[in-house]
């Protein structure tokens, strides 16, 4: 008995020594700043592994919005680039990234490096070089549509160059259905509806996000948050805000929106931005 | 149809360019007819130029049929203008084509002297005695001369310039001058000038791809030597493959930053051969490799780390944009900077960030406590959606967007954005360039977009459309 244990032991050692998706204990973290999600994913965000995110066609611009932002926390403070890239049918469907919205949202737009590949072998390939490239502070892949190509050969490839370089990847697969990969965690994102500000304008952008799947631990929870480009941070979606108590959905009482005074610095702000 | 170019056999039996296929057919119904195509001759004609960078630097195209070869102080390279003469017409031959070669003291008067070859013991005499038609000017005065009896450019030199001005322009003044040589225009090499060039010539013709990249290698090796003694680095560089047949394949890349390592220099090589849809065809063998370096930058000698003289670990993104951009096109990685404008579409530009090394920093938007204003993408054109509303200048009610109803719960604006009516000619606007009214609206279940009614009910449309100009987070 004693020998067998020794030799499971060895065993075990061996196997550790051959695994090097598990280095020591568990990988850093980022914090989404949204303090359930955060609590329930012991920190956040495992840094250096890749995240897929899944949404509907029509959830494009939420998803994108998650998947950058979510790249954004992973990236820092520093001056590591964040860099999105995409495939031309995404480019043709979902529009162009545009630099004062990213501005907007808190992502700086000269730390955004933005690739258009014509086919998804070449994003792969593109992805899995910019995964070897330490010095990214992130890199989302956004693809539209099933994409036979990436299967859990291809994201188990992804994910051992994120896990050598230490390059957190996101890849976000708008319209497509999830399929077995070597993805550390696997979520669902949607657009939620905004607090709404005083006037009832559409508030700060607002997201459901569902937690699909994860390698180790419980899964199937689900948070609606907000993000806070003045904290720079997810935060408590918080539909309180709202005297009428209205939950999206229901339509407004009345439709005289025309004569709601906007606060005359917004707009001409905005354009200045 | 009309014949566009004949060959000589065709010429020999009297058909002429300009006469119509069917009396060509007519006259021999064995010819063999082949559309014109002027982008395929044009290609090609940059290919033999590019292939004549062999024999000078200043090589430049002189379309639509012509190269002009600039050879002062290359002919005794080859032996003598005669020996490089025969080198050029021995090439072109073995890439079936014949060329009428001329040697002259100015541009012009060679590419006169060989469309309109006439003997003379020297060059003065020669150029006397071309026809005026070797003036380039319009026909209806080549004809007029000829009518006035004036049938060479001789006749007209002998005559004062002031006349010759008077009655046809003072372009035939100059290019009788220029014929002459007493005026020269500046040749534009096809090629810019590079800073450093290394030539490789082979004994024999290299039939083998690799053999002629592993030259490529020592070349790389000694142009780095080269900017390292400047203490500059190359951003560009340009392989050129001389085929023995006279044509030359070009190989270039791009880096983001200065280097001169021959390794990443090669690596990037390799990338672009990767991507290129046709292998390198070596043809009947390559005879000579150069690589030239046309834009170089200051580079400082980087300091080694003291301890066990380890280099820092890469602490930049740009050998991946170069090995991007190499390999998928320098067009398709971007990087955004802003611009000075309100119209939306316009306030940013996607450069290539090959090219934009520095982005210019964006401004953080003024107010952060306030949700975004503006849409995270942007479509460029807007695209048409159809709404409802409750009156024709009030805000939507729902929207139909790719097939799909959206139900307006809550907006914000209308945000006014007036087109550029300073640009308008006497202040008259463009039918397109209309007054915009944009909302950020959120549907039923919560996605945001940014939708604008073109142009001001009544005054500028009578039935203003509605655009989807963006998607929000």
């Amino acid at each position: 008995m004693r020998e067998s244990s020794t030799s499971l032991a060895a065993l075990r050692r061996t196997i550790a020594a051959l695994d090097r998706s598990r280095p020591e204990g568990d990988a850093a973290r980022f914090a989404t700043g949204h303090p359930g999600l955060d609590a329930a994913m012991g920190g956040g965000l495992a840094r250096g592994r890749l995240h897929e995110l899944f949404a509907e066609p029509e959830e494009a611009g939420a998803g994108a919005g998650m998947s950058l932002l979510l790249g954004w926390r992973a990236a820092g403070e520093g001056q590591a680039p964040l860099f999105w890239l995409r495939s031309q049918g995404s480019a043709r469907m979902g529009g162009a990234p545009y630099g004062p919205g990213l501005a907007a949202l808190g992502i700086a737009p000269d730390r955004l490096l933005i690739g258009t590949l014509a086919d998804s072998a070449a994003l792969l390939q593109a992805a899995l070089d910019a995964l070897r490239c330490p010095a990214l502070g992130a890199v989302v892949i956004e693809t539209r549509g099933p994409q036979p190509l990436i299967d859990l050969t291809a994201s188990r490839r992804l994910a051992l160059a994120a896990e050598a370089s230490g390059v957190t990847a996101l890849m976000l697969r708008i319209g497509d259905a999830p399929a077995p990969s070597a993805a550390e965690t696997r979520w669902r994102v949607a657009a939620a509806p905004s607090a709404p500000l005083p006037g009832d304008a559409p508030g700060h952008s607002a997201f459901d996000l569902r937690l699909l799947r994860r390698r180790a631990g419980p899964d199937g929870m689900g948070w609606r948050m907000e993000w806070q480009a003045h904290r720079g941070a997810f935060g408590e979606w918080n539909g309180g805000r709202d005297d009428l108590g209205r939950e999206g959905g229901a339509q407004p009482t009345t439709l005289s929106g025309a004569v709601v005074s906007v606060p005359a610095a917004r707009p001409a702000a905005g354009r200045a931005a | 149809m009309r014949l566009a170019c004949l060959d000589a056999d065709a010429l020999a039996i009297g058909l002429t360019p300009g006469m119509t296929l069917a009396d060509a057919r007519a006259r021999e119904p064995a010819l063999r007819a082949f559309d014109a195509d002027d982008h395929a001759d044009q290609d090609w004609l940059e290919r033999l130029c590019d292939g004549c960078a062999r024999y000078t630097p200043l090589a430049s195209l002189d379309p639509p049929d012509g190269l002009m070869l600039d050879i002062s102080g290359c002919a005794h390279l080859w032996g003598g203008e005669a020996a490089l003469a025969d080198d050029i017409s021995g090439r072109l031959e073995r890439a079936g084509m014949r060329a009428r070669l001329a040697f002259a003291r100015t541009a012009e008067a060679a590419h006169a002297l060989a469309r309109y070859p006439a003997p003379a013991p020297d060059e003065a005499t020669a150029i006397r005695r071309l026809p005026v038609e070797a003036l380039r000017l319009d026909p209806e005065s080549a004809v007029a001369l000829r009518r006035a009896g004036l049938r060479t450019v001789g006749d007209l030199a002998a005559r004062p310039a002031a006349a010759l001005a008077a009655r046809f322009g003072e372009e035939a003044v100059d290019a009788l001058h220029r014929l002459l040589g007493k005026a020269a225009r500046p040749m534009a090499p096809r090629r810019p000038l590079a800073a450093i060039r290394l030539d490789r010539r082979f004994a024999e013709p290299v039939g083998s791809t690799a053999y002629a990249l592993a030259v490529l290698e020592g070349l790389a090796e000694e142009a780095g030597e080269r900017l390292a003694e400047r203490g500059q680095g190359g951003r560009r560089f340009e392989a050129l493959f001389f085929r023995s047949d006279g044509l030359a394949f070009p190989l270039r890349v791009e880096t983001s930053l200065p280097v001169r390592e021959a390794a990443t220099l090669m690596r990037l090589f390799r990338e672009r051969i990767d991507s290129l849809s046709d292998p390198i065809d070596p043809g009947f063998g390559f005879d000579m490799v150069r690589l030239s370096v046309p834009m170089t930058e200051p580079l400082a000698p980087s300091q080694l780390a003291l301890e066990g003289g380890e280099t820092r670990p890469e602490e930049d993104v740009a050998p991946l944009v170069d090995r991007l951009s190499t390999r998928v096109g320098r067009r398709r990685i971007q990087r955004i900077v802003p611009r000075d404008s309100h119209i939306p579409e316009q306030a940013q530009l996607a450069l290539p960030a090959v090219e934009c090394r520095a982005p210019a920093p964006w401004e953080a938007a003024p107010t952060p406590d306030d949700p975004p204003m503006r849409p995270l993408h942007l479509f460029d054109p807007p695209q048409p959606i159809e709404v409802v509303a409750e009156v024709p200048d009030g805000p939507p009610h729902r929207f139909r967007w790719r097939r799909a109803l959206h139900e307006v719960t809550r907006f914000e604006g209308p945000e006014r954005i007036a087109p550029q009516w300073w640009k308008a000619p006497d202040g008259a606007l463009e039918g397109h360039d209309r007054t915009r009214d944009y909302y950020r609206v959120e549907d039923a279940r919560g996605r945001r977009f940014w939708i604008f009614r073109h142009g001001l009910y009544g005054t500028e449309a009578a039935h203003p459309g509605w655009y989807m100009h963006g998607l929000f987070a």
